[in-house]
């Protein structure tokens, strides 16, 4: 009994974490039509500034902020200096960000090393909650809570707010959208940072219960497509309903058949690309 | 001209061990004709039928994995582990690829990059059969006809040896009408469809035979290494294939060769010199991407069609020349 509760607290922490990497990933590619390689990276290097700057003295609200910030920053510059210039090309575009999720990778390993770093989290959130006889570790209960509040945050974003309205109109139909005056240019630059925004504010947040180490850009990057080919690129409910499923099947897996994890995680992919291809609530067609 | 050509460079890679001394350098070209096997194999499915894969490394992990295993653990010869081996990969390719093709496009590459992450999951995973990170490594050579290939001079000869099998495949290949048809589908799917062509399937052999060529670079590469670890699987590594391709030409036949030529070279000059590697790879993949779209051997004939108009000598044929070959198009 135990084991089953803790491993279905540790499958939704989890998924929560692979919610905020896909939503950004799944909401570019939606939009711009890109598939963004570096994402993987964005989230290692926004775990790297968080710790950085948890390092520094700064406490766990600052680092997020920065790691944040910084990889948006990031993300808006090669937006607008290699992407841009490739437009129209969607294949280089996507070579161009795995071109860049390298020199991330390796710039992560020359700044920080090679040795995974164990991250803590803020001190409110340590120790664990007892309830019915068992203890459950608050980090990973508030890490659900983070990746439900990100969630309601993007869907006020995208359902309520004139950008969110302006962005939907282009995922729809980008001519049409640019035809009514849409100012879709400054749209795709936002997006992007957005995106990896997240990816990077997802990377610190997963910091204390993934550690931080080199590897893990193309760790986490594979379970985010996993996740968008499951619940469907350009979806925000998609992309939650995947990652909580891809989270559950991944865990268990580990816990259950601890050498074959990947083979598991490989199952729903194929099953829904055999099923559904444009993946359970796409309703852009791959 | 063409064909002057292809023989000079023959004859030079047949003279090749002792134009240059040294077992280093003859080890070096050995290394680079199995990255251009590499490179021929994964160029079928990016140049010629439009559909880039980022998972090809597992292919050639695949194999080598196979063969080695074999070897080690059930003590079977070179001869029969390595037809396992091609058949357990070609029949990996074939019901990958039926996965791989519900998509097209960059759905397809997304789904290429994390089967090829998966296959490197279990490598990496499965340490009971694979080794782990350690690998698995003590195996000897095989010794074909009796001619022990420790020597590298002999394994040269061997290495060039498949690799003109492949490259004569190949280029037969992508002169019959198959051939025609493969690029029709990369072009015009549609027309081609609606002239009666099963676009499916003819991307799906395709897709197959690439891994099978892929698994025939996995053995050569598990001979000269006699090591194989999940790194070899890794995305970096499928990414310097693509890049291999990409940075050549793609769908040529000379271009996959000369990226493969030039990428082996620059990561043993650059990893004299600097170790970051794979930071120079990927900026090396933005501004090949940027700059050089279509790849060396297609800017080099804009070059030189430009140089020629320079110095006033503009024919007809030389604005025929300036033409790209065709790149991969229907990206989606």
């Amino acid at each position: 009994m135990q084991f089953w509760v803790i491993q279905s607290l540790n499958s939704l922490a989890l998924g929560g974490v692979l919610f905020t990497l896909a939503a950004g990933f799944s909401l570019i590619f939606g939009l711009m039509r890109i598939a963004n390689l570096s994402h993987g990276a964005y989230f290692m290097l926004g775990a790297y500034v968080g710790l950085d700057m948890l390092l520094r003295g700064y406490n766990f609200g600052v680092a997020v902020l920065a790691a944040g910030v910084s990889v948006a920053i990031l993300g808006g510059l090669v937006e607008r200096f290699v992407l841009r210039r490739l437009s129209g090309n969607p294949l280089s575009q996507v070579l161009a960000t795995l071109g860049i999720a390298f020199v991330v990778a390796d710039f992560s390993l020359w700044m920080w090393g090679g040795d995974p770093l164990p991250v803590s989290g803020p001190d409110m959130l340590s120790g664990a909650a007892r309830m019915f006889g068992m203890a459950f570790p608050l980090y990973r209960l508030s890490m659900v809570v983070f990746s439900i509040m990100i969630a309601i945050g993007l869907w006020l974003l995208l359902d309520k707010t004139r950008l969110g309205m302006m962005i939907r109109a282009s995922v729809d139909d980008m001519q049409m959208a640019r035809g009514v005056g849409i100012p879709s240019s400054r749209l795709f630059t936002i997006v992007f940072c957005l995106g990896a925004a997240l990816a990077g504010i997802g990377g610190i947040l997963a910091a204390p219960i993934l550690s931080v180490y080199p590897g893990m850009d193309t760790d986490m990057l594979p379970l985010a497509l996993v996740v968008v080919i499951l619940g469907g690129v350009g979806s925000l409910l998609g992309a939650f309903v995947g990652s909580f499923v891809i989270g559950f099947i991944y865990t268990f897996g580990q816990a259950l058949l601890p050498d074959l994890a990947y083979i598991v995680l490989f199952l729903p992919m194929v099953i829904i690309l055999a099923v559904r291809p444009r993946g359970l609530f796409g309703r852009i067609g791959a | 001209m063409k064909k002057q050509a292809v023989l000079v460079l023959l004859i030079l890679l047949l003279a090749l061990p002792w134009l240059i001394g040294g077992d280093y350098y003859i080890n070096l070209s050995s290394q680079v004709l199995i990255a251009a096997m590499l490179a021929l194999g994964l160029n079928l499915l990016v140049g010629y039928a439009g559909l880039t894969s980022l998972g090809h490394a597992g292919y050639l992990g695949m194999s080598a994995y196979m063969c080695a295993w074999l070897i080690l653990n059930l003590q079977w010869g070179h001869f029969p582990a390595a037809l396992a081996a091609l058949g357990a990969t070609t029949l990996m390719a074939a019901v990958f690829g039926l996965i791989a093709l519900r998509a097209s496009g960059l759905s397809f590459l997304m789904i290429t990059l994390a089967l090829g992450q998966i296959l490197w999951g279990i490598a990496y995973r499965w340490a009971a059969v694979t080794g782990g990170d350690n690998g698995l490594s003590g195996f000897a050579r095989p010794a074909p006809f009796g001619i022990g290939l420790d020597d590298p001079v002999h394994f040269y000869y061997f290495t060039l040896f498949v690799f003109l099998l492949i490259w004569g495949l190949i280029a037969i290949w992508s002169r019959s009408p198959f051939g025609t048809t493969v690029r029709g589908t990369r072009d015009q799917p549609r027309r081609m469809n609606a002239l009666g062509y099963n676009v499916w399937l003819i991307r799906w052999i395709t897709f197959t035979v690439s891994g099978f060529l892929g698994g025939v670079a996995g053995l050569m590469y598990v001979y000269y290494h006699q090591f194989i670890s999940p790194h070899t699987l890794s995305l970096t590594n499928s990414a310097e294939m693509l890049l291999m391709v990409i940075a050549g030409g793609p769908g040529t036949l000379t271009g996959p060769v000369i990226g493969a030529a030039v990428v082996v070279l620059l990561k043993n000059v650059a990893s004299g010199f600097i170790d970051r590697w794979v930071m120079l790879l990927g900026f090396v993949f933005i501004l090949i991407v940027t700059f050089v779209p279509g790849g060396i051997v297609a800017g080099l004939g804009r070059a030189t069609a430009r140089w020629r108009t320079s110095l006033g000598r503009t024919k007809a044929h030389a604005a025929e020349s300036m033409s790209l070959p065709p790149t991969a198009k229907d990206a989606r």
